[in-house]
C-alpha cells in the first residue's frame, strides 16, 4: 500500500469541502428565493389590505357607519349612504344562486354518475369554458340579447302570465336593465365554479358507499340522495360558497345590465345598484376627495366580505379532501 | 309493488332533469358563441386589426391600439407573475408544510377569489395616486398580482405529480438540491406548468374592472408603460355602454377578438398537457 502525499491529500480535501460549502451555499440561496416568492402570496394580501383602507380612511373617518346603514348617496350634498349598492349585491347574488346552484349540482350529478362517457368531456369542456368567457363580454350579450329577451319575454311572462306580479317582487313596469338581468348574467357566470367544484367532491365519493345503497334496494336516485350528496354535502357548500364569492365581487357585466340605480325596490323587474358596480361606475367622474373615498370605503367592505365567504369556502372545500385522505 | 314501481317512475324523473340541467347549462355558451360569429364577424375586416378608432360618423376604423395595448398589459403581467408565481409554486411543493406554506397556500386559494377590482383599488393606491397619472405598468402590475396566486397553485400541482424518485436519482448523483428542482423537477413538470401560465393568461387577458383604475384606455396610438394605455375590454366596454349603432357593431367585433384570443389560449393550455400525459409512459 502507498500512502497518498499527504499535502495532496489536503488539498483534495480542501477542494471537496470547497464544492460541498459551494452547493450548500447555492442551496441556501436558492431556498431564499423560492421562499421570498412564496411570501409574495401573503405580503399580497396584506398590501391590498393597507392599501385598501388607507383610501377608505377618510370616508370612514368623517362618514363612520352610516355609509352602511344610510341610503341617500347624493354626491352634490355630500351624502353618501352606500345601503342601496349593499342590498342588490346581496339581492343579484342570491337570485344568481337560486338560479345556479340546482343546475349546476344537476349537471355535477350527471357528469358523475350518469353521463354517457363519450358526452363526459365535451359536456364538462363546455360548462368549464364559462368560466373563460370575459365578464365583459357577458355584459355586451347581456345588454344586446339577454335584455331585449327579458323585456319582451320572460318580464311579461312572469308578472302577468304567471300573476307573480300580484307578489311585490315581479311589481312595475319592465325597463330591461334590472335586478332580475343581473340575477340571470350572475347565474350563468356562477354555474362554472359550483359545478366543478361539485362534481370534483362527487367524484371523490368512494364506490363502496353508492355499491352498498344499491345493495340495500335503493333506486339509483335515491343512491345519489341518501348516501352520495351526503357524503359530498360540506364540499358542495365550498362550491357554492365560491360560486357566491363570484357573484359578490363581479363588476363589468353587472354594471352594464342592472341599470346602476341607487335605490331599494322589492322587485327584480327594478333597476338597482351593486357595491361593485358602483365603484366602476363613478370612480372616472369622482368629482371631489370624500366622494373619491367612499368609493373606496364600498371597495373595502367587499373586500372583508368576499375575503370572508372565499375563505369559509376553501375552508370546507378542504375539509372534504382531508377526510378523503384519512 | 305499486310503491316499487313509483319509486323508480320518481329515480326516472330525476335522472332526466339531471340531463336537462346539463342540456341547459351548455346552452349560454353555445348562444353566446352563436351571437358573437353572427353580429362580430361581418364587421371585421383587415382595417379592424390595423386601423386605429375613428371618430363617431367616419365609417371604417379599426382597435389596432386596444389590440396591440392589451398584448402589452399581457407582457408586463406575465413578466411579474409567472417568475413569482412559479418559485413560490416550488417552495410550496418543495416544503409542504412549513407554516410559510401553509399560509401561502390558503392565501393564494383566496386571492383567487378576490374581486378584481379590488386588485384595481390596490394598484391605484399603490402606483397611480402617488404618481399622478395612470399608466400601462399600474394596468399590468394589477393583472400581473392577479396571475401570482393562480400560477402558484397551479405549478404547486404541477410539480406533485413528479415521482418522488426522479429527484431522489439526481440527488444520488450528486447533484445539488437547487439543480435538482430546476433541471430535473421542474423540467419534467414544465407541460403542466406551461398550462397553468395559460390558464392565468386566458383569466387575464380579458380582464376589464382592473385597467378602469390602473390603465385607464386611451384613444390615440400608445406604447409607453409610463401612458394611459388602450385595451381591447375597456374599448368594448366604452362602445357598447354607447349611444351609437355603429360603435355597438366594433364592440361585437372586439369581443369577437377578444373571445378569440382566450380560447386560443385556453385550447392550447389543453393541447399541451394532453400531448404529454396522453403519450404512452414507459
Amino acid at each position: 500500500m502507498t500512502s497518498l502525499p499527504v499535502d495532496w491529500l489536503e488539498k483534495e480535501k480542501d477542494r471537496r469541502t470547497l464544492r460541498v460549502d459551494a452547493s450548500a451555499f447555492s442551496d441556501k440561496v436558492y431556498e431564499a428565493l423560492t421562499a421570498a416568492c412564496a411570501l409574495v402570496v401573503p405580503g399580497l394580501v396584506i398590501a391590498i389590505a393597507v392599501a385598501v383602507f388607507a383610501a377608505a380612511w377618510p370616508a370612514f373617518a368623517k362618514l363612520g357607519l352610516s355609509i352602511v346603514t344610510t341610503s341617500d348617496w347624493d354626491v352634490a350634498a355630500g351624502h353618501f349612504g352606500a345601503a342601496p349598492a349593499i342590498f342588490g349585491t346581496i339581492v343579484s347574488s342570491a337570485v344568481a344562486l337560486i338560479i345556479a346552484t340546482p343546475l349546476a349540482i344537476g349537471v355535477a350529478v350527471f357528469l358523475s354518475e350518469f353521463s354517457p362517457t363519450w358526452l363526459r368531456q365535451p359536456v364538462g369542456f363546455l360548462v368549464d369554458l364559462l368560466a373563460a368567457i370575459p365578464s365583459v363580454v357577458y355584459g355586451l350579450w347581456g345588454i344586446f340579447v339577454l335584455i331585449p329577451l327579458l323585456r319582451e319575454h320572460v318580464m311579461p311572462f312572469l308578472r302577468d302570465t304567471l300573476h307573480l306580479g300580484a307578489t311585490p317582487f315581479f311589481r312595475g313596469p319592465a325597463y330591461g336593465p334590472s335586478m332580475l338581468a343581473a340575477g340571470v348574467i350572475l347565474s350563468i357566470m356562477a354555474l362554472p365554479y359550483i359545478s366543478s367544484v361539485s362534481r370534483e367532491v362527487l367524484m371523490a365519493v368512494p364506490r363502496s358507499q353508492r355499491e352498498a345503497a344499491l345493495a340495500l334496494g335503493a333506486t339509483r336516485w335515491e343512491m345519489i340522495r341518501d348516501a352520495v350528496v351526503p357524503y359530498a354535502r360540506s364540499g358542495i357548500i365550498g362550491g357554492i360558497m365560491l360560486g357566491l364569492g363570484r357573484a359578490l365581487g363581479e363588476t363589468m357585466a353587472v354594471t352594464m345590465v342592472i341599470g346602476n340605480r341607487p335605490e331599494i325596490s322589492a322587485s327584480l323587474l327594478a333597476p338597482g345598484y351593486t357595491m361593485a358596480s358602483l365603484i366602476a361606475n363613478e370612480f372616472s367622474e369622482a368629482t371631489n376627495d370624500l366622494h373619491l373615498s367612499a368609493l373606496m370605503a364600498v371597495g373595502a367592505i367587499l373586500f372583508i366580505i368576499t375575503l370572508i365567504v372565499n375563505a369559509g369556502a376553501r375552508w370546507l372545500v378542504w375539509s372534504v379532501s382531508r377526510k378523503r385522505a384519512q | 309493488m305499486t310503491n316499487a314501481r313509483s319509486r323508480h317512475l320518481v329515480s326516472g324523473a330525476m335522472i332526466g332533469l339531471t340531463y336537462l340541467a346539463a342540456a341547459l347549462a351548455t346552452l349560454p355558451l353555445l348562444f353566446i358563441l352563436f351571437h358573437l360569429l353572427v353580429k362580430g364577424a361581418s364587421s371585421i375586416s383587415l382595417a379592424f386589426f390595423t386601423h386605429m378608432p375613428r371618430p363617431v360618423g367616419e365609417p371604417g376604423g379599426g382597435m389596432a391600439n386596444a389590440i396591440v395595448g392589451t398584448l402589452i398589459l399581457i407582457g408586463i403581467a406575465s413578466a411579474i407573475g409567472l417568475p413569482i408565481g412559479i418559485g413560490a409554486g416550488l417552495h410550496l411543493a418543495e416544503k409542504k408544510t412549513t407554516p410559510l406554506a401553509h399560509t401561502a397556500r390558503f392565501l393564494a386559494d383566496v386571492l383567487n377569489g378576490l374581486p378584481s377590482i379590488v386588485m384595481g383599488i390596490f394598484a391605484w393606491e399603490v402606483l397611480v395616486r402617488p404618481i399622478g397619472h395612470f399608466s400601462a405598468l399600474a394596468g399590468g402590475v394589477a393583472l400581473g398580482a392577479m396571475m401570482i396566486p393562480l400560477v402558484t397553485r397551479t405549478t404547486e400541482e404541477m410539480l406533485l405529480v413528479v415521482p418522488t424518485s426522479l429527484r431522489e436519482a439526481a440527488l444520488a448523483l450528486g447533484y445539488p438540491k437547487w439543480r435538482t428542482s430546476i433541471s430535473v423537477v421542474l423540467r419534467t413538470a414544465l407541460a403542466g406548468i406551461v398550462t397553468g401560465a395559460l390558464v392565468a393568461v386566458a383569466r387575464i387577458a380579458g380582464e376589464t374592472a382592473p385597467l378602469l383604475f390602473t390603465a385607464l384606455g386611451n384613444q390615440f396610438w400608445s406604447t409607453s408603460f409610463r401612458e394611459p394605455i388602450a385595451a381591447l375590454p375597456l374599448q368594448i366596454f366604452t362602445y357598447a355602454t354607447n349611444a351609437y349603432d355603429e360603435l355597438h357593431r366594433l364592440a361585437w367585433a372586439g369581443a369577437l377578438v377578444l373571445i378569440s384570443i382566450v380560447l386560443v389560449i385556453s385550447l392550447a393550455a389543453r393541447f399541451v398537457t394532453r400531448s404529454r400525459f396522453g403519450a404512452p409512459v414507459d
